[in-house]
């Protein structure tokens, strides 16, 4: 019966009209589907505004800063050179979740959009559990307004250089602005601002009281041995401790660093998060069109182009081509979401022996549970199936510096499956992709110099340009920076220095 | 509950602040990038955007990340004849490592950041060292305005624009148009009204049927209007490029062993700027470079400010020629002429009487402008103090001395002084 209902539309030309009415059937078949989403908000936006949402990171207002501007520049070239499509995944998590439709877009790439980021990003942001613990999407789009208010006032008070350098230098230390562990508290406009006065003065209060027991050269060698480590622990938040910690910066430079690590903080779920969700983003635009089609509600013509358009996002090319830039997130994670599906409805003997929970259970139930409660790291380790693993022929290769050549460890065979999976989980690992730095020591009795510990992980050294990072931390600190690495044999040496 | 919001016409420049942070922040190897560009372009060619890159390392934001080195285990897609235990030879860039995608990350790589100044930050740029006056700038920065010029007539407008004339004659055309079956008709029952007449009484039937058919007849032609909407006309208007006449530029040069590279350089910004400056003005504009030394010669722009010659340097020569070029190709009363020419001001001897009196009689009485640049750190030359004889007769005769860019301007000063008054 449904088959002989009428298209919503046959060109490919999109109204205001049209999109509400594509929008009020993908939202029906999201909902029939369990899509638990945020409000939606539809903007339509020209090209150029959806370069400056790519150049924010998607942030609907931004502060402003050069590396903004270099992003734009850097995007517009690539897409008047057409190497870049501008379409899928400029949606961040708010309330309204805010997705964009660019004007020149047909009405088949405006339904696509609207079912991958309005319901696919939007659920995942709204469930997944790292953003309803690490996020709330209620106060970001205020919180930002405040960053941007409070920047551009910054600017205005004490000169834009000023407040570039501040930025710069947060920005060379934002992926060490993060708590890994902590739940940050809760962003609100009001309080922020209301507190934000009450801040200065007490953070204030709080350094002049760190630094007051400063000696004069009088003080006996011993004694100073005998003082307690400063910090107690080691720190992981490096931004923070500097913002809480550091001498000589003026309280408005403390709330700037406030303002980077609580944006970077937000984004942090978004950096575990990347193969879960395009994967879910991509497996429900998929689903959802159709379904669409199935209802006789779109055209051959319509699901033709979709088509394509999909096929080019979940390309992966192989390792030796030149197109290759590792794992495409969009084709791991499509891959995985639709294999969940399949174990569930169609399991084979192989995956009812890896996967005994899940095989022949409600598909829906298992992905939104999947979807709920893993990252990338653990998302990857529970669920990747030798199946995926023979599809993308993965193998992995062992790059030992100690060795003249490098080795393949293992490839897509029964021998392989178990030590691809978890060597894959491991490369979504951010714990061991970004070098594990704290904060170490300072030198409170004597030249107040910030020590950094970089911990190293499989030997892997820092890179070189780290000593352009220690400049900044040394901006921030306002003292000398040392960094010095822990190898795994326990041994430590001094690998750079930043005397001012 | 559903928003959907058309963002498009707000804040289309929203990176636009963010844009000149950058182009600020990297000013320095921006300016570099235009000067090159400027002395690859052509004179007729200055007017656009242009592509700058600046090394990536430079406009790197650094962070800490791992380096080359170390124990790492990476996966790849789409393996072929690899098996368990295989040992291959590091690929030398770290390429099928995975590195690929961050190499660039690092800012460690070589590349260069390409990105493309608008026309207007271009020609800022250009302008920067000139120091030109800001009026200046935007002068020549603005493209040139148009005018609203009438061109016929079209049968939609705004009310204001009705073309009462063509209105009403259309309707008029209309109107006989319509009417003429109905007249004809009515005509022809007139007359057999008459026949009627002769046969039958007013009362009969057949007449007061005939008397209805005239009478439905004329009521009819009364329902023509006397106007339609149909018959309006409105005067149409297009925009036109104001400047729609032509001019000639001459670029003169002393090409003799004297002028150096970073002379020519000089000489090219000038003319740049006053090719320029006449875009701005004229519609079509054509360019004669004449190089010369001891003999002068149309060249083409290349061999102009490239080519390397030497000996001595006769002016007289070049003027010569320029003034034989306007006799031949350019008359006056189809072209503005103007000329810029650019020496080192060293001249034979006995020759620069000669230029004086060949620039009174056969040049500057056809010139819009003549402006004389001497290119020198020395004291004038005696090109120089023949000139300012020159000076002293022509109003339109202009001359500097410039050391160095910053010079060039006042050249130009009277030149726009003539155009706003």
């Amino acid at each position: 019966m449904s088959m002989s209902r009428k298209p919503l539309s046959e060109t490919s030309e999109w109204t205001f009209e049209l999109i509400e009415k594509y929008h009020t059937q993908i939202a029906r078949i999201a909902n029939n589907f369990g899509l638990d989403t945020y409000p939606v908000q539809l903007e339509i936006i020209t090209a150029e505004q959806m370069m400056d949402a790519y150049a924010s990171v998607g942030m609907p207002i931004g502060y402003s800063h050069w590396s903004f501007g270099k992003e734009f520049a850097k995007n517009e070239k690539r897409y008047k050179r057409g190497q870049m499509g501008l379409a899928y995944e400029i949606v961040i998590n708010s309330n309204p979740c805010i997705a964009y439709l660019m004007e020149e877009n047909s009405m088949t790439m405006q339904a696509l959009v609207i079912a991958h980021a309005a319901y696919g990003h939007n659920s995942f942001f709204k469930k997944n559990y790292l953003f309803t613990t690490w996020t709330s999407a209620d106060s970001i789009i205020d919180y930002l307004l405040f960053a941007k208010n409070y920047i551009a006032d910054c600017e205005e008070r004490y000169g834009e250089e000023q407040v570039e350098a501040i930025l710069d230098s947060c920005h060379a230390l934002k992926n060490f602005g993060v708590d890994r562990y902590k739940r940050p508290s809760k962003l609100s406009l009001q309080e922020e601002q209301a507190r934000q006065r009450d801040r200065e003065a007490y953070l204030q209060s709080q350094v002049n009281e760190l630094w007051r027991t400063i000696p004069t050269k009088e003080v006996l060698r011993d004694e100073i041995e005998e003082e307690a480590r400063f910090p107690e622990e080691p720190q992981e938040n490096i931004l923070y401790f500097i913002e809480k910690n550091a001498p000589f910066l003026e309280p408005w430079q403390r709330e700037i660093i406030r303002i980077v690590r609580k944006i970077s903080q937000y984004f942090y779920p978004q950096r575990q998060t990347q193969v879960m969700n395009e994967g879910w983003a991509t497996f429900w635009h998929y689903t959802i069109l159709n379904q669409l089609y199935d209802e006789g509600l779109v055209t051959d013509g319509f699901m033709i182009e979709f088509l394509q358009s999909h096929t080019n996002v979940i390309y992966q090319p192989p390792f030796d081509s030149k197109y290759y830039s590792g794992i495409n997130p969009y084709a791991l994670g499509f891959a995985m979401m639709s294999d969940i599906r399949r174990i569930c409805e169609n399991p084979t003997p192989e995956d009812k022996h890896w996967f005994p929970e899940i095989a022949g259970s409600d598909w829906n139930k298992t992905l939104h549970f999947a979807m709920q409660n893993f990252k990338d790291e653990s998302f990857i380790s529970q669920y990747l199936s030798p199946k995926v693993i023979r599809d993308l022929k993965l193998f992995s290769i062992l790059d030992d510096s100690r060795e003249r050549e490098i080795a393949v460890t293992s490839i897509h065979d029964e021998d392989g499956y178990q030590y691809i999976r978890q060597a894959l989980s491991e490369q979504y690992n951010l714990g061991s992709n970004e070098p594990n730095i704290q904060v170490y020591h300072v030198d409170r009795k004597g030249d107040r110099s910030l020590t950094l510990r970089h911990t190293q992980y499989h030997r892997m050294p820092l890179a070189k340009n780290a000593d352009e990072v220690l400049k900044h931390v040394a901006r921030l600190w306002g003292f000398d920076v040392r960094l010095e690495t822990l190898e795994e044999d326990g041994s430590v040496f001094t690998a750079f220095e930043c005397n001012l | 509950m559903t928003q959907i919001v058309d963002r498009r016409l707000n804040g289309k420049n929203k990176s636009a602040v963010n844009r000149q942070k950058f182009i600020r922040r990297f000013r320095n190897q921006i300016k570099k990038a235009v000067a090159d560009a400027v002395t690859e372009r052509s004179v007729t060619d200055l007017d656009k955007g242009e592509k700058v890159s600046i090394p990536a390392r430079d406009t790197s934001e650094p962070f800490f990340h791992h380096g080359q080195g170390g124990y790492r285990e990476s996966i790849h897609p789409g393996n072929k004849e690899f098996r368990q235990g295989d040992k291959i030879a590091r690929p030398e860039d770290g390429a099928g490592q995975g590195q690929g995608s961050q190499a660039s990350n690092t800012g460690e790589g070589l590349d260069e950041f390409v990105f493309e100044l608008t026309r207007e930050e271009f020609l800022q740029f250009f302008f920067e060292d000139l120091e030109l006056p800001n009026l200046v700038k935007t002068k020549l920065a603005t493209i040139h305005e148009t005018k609203k010029v009438r061109a016929g007539h079209t049968s939609e407008g705004i009310p204001t624009n009705i073309n009462i004339l063509r209105s009403l004659r259309g309707a008029l055309g209309r109107r006989i148009a319509l009417r003429a079956p109905h007249i004809n008709s009515i005509a022809e029952a007139e007359t057999e009204l008459e026949d009627l007449l002769k046969r039958h009484s007013e009362t009969d039937a057949v007449v007061i049927a005939l008397r209805e058919e005239i009478n439905r007849l004329k009521r009819k032609v009364d329902q023509i209007p006397f106007i339609d909407t149909f018959d309006l006309r409105y005067d149409n208007r297009i925009d036109r490029p104001k400047p729609t006449t032509q001019a000639v530029m001459f670029c003169v040069m002393d090409v003799s062993g004297s002028m150096g590279p970073e002379e020519k350089d000089m000489a090219k910004r000038f003319f740049m700027l006053l090719y320029l400056f006449l875009t701005r003005t004229y519609e079509k504009i054509q360019v004669v470079f004449i190089s010369h030394h001891t003999e002068a010669s149309e060249v083409d722009e290349e061999t102009f400010f490239y080519s390397r010659e030497t000996g001595g340097t006769v002016v007289s020569s070049a003027l010569n020629l320029m003034g034989k070029i306007i006799q031949e190709r350019f008359p006056t009363s189809e072209w503005n002429i103007y000329a810029a020419q650019a020496s080192d001001g060293d001249n034979w001897d006995n020759d620069s009487k000669d230029c004086t009196q060949i620039l009174s009689e056969q040049i500057m009485p056809y010139m819009q402008y003549y402006a004389y640049i001497e290119i020198t750190e020395d004291r004038h030359q005696n090109l120089w103090h023949e000139y300012l004889t020159l000076k002293s007769k022509w109003s339109n005769f202009a001359m500097q001395r410039i050391a160095g860019v910053a010079d060039i301007y006042p050249v130009f000063r009277k030149l726009f002084e003539k155009q706003s008054a």
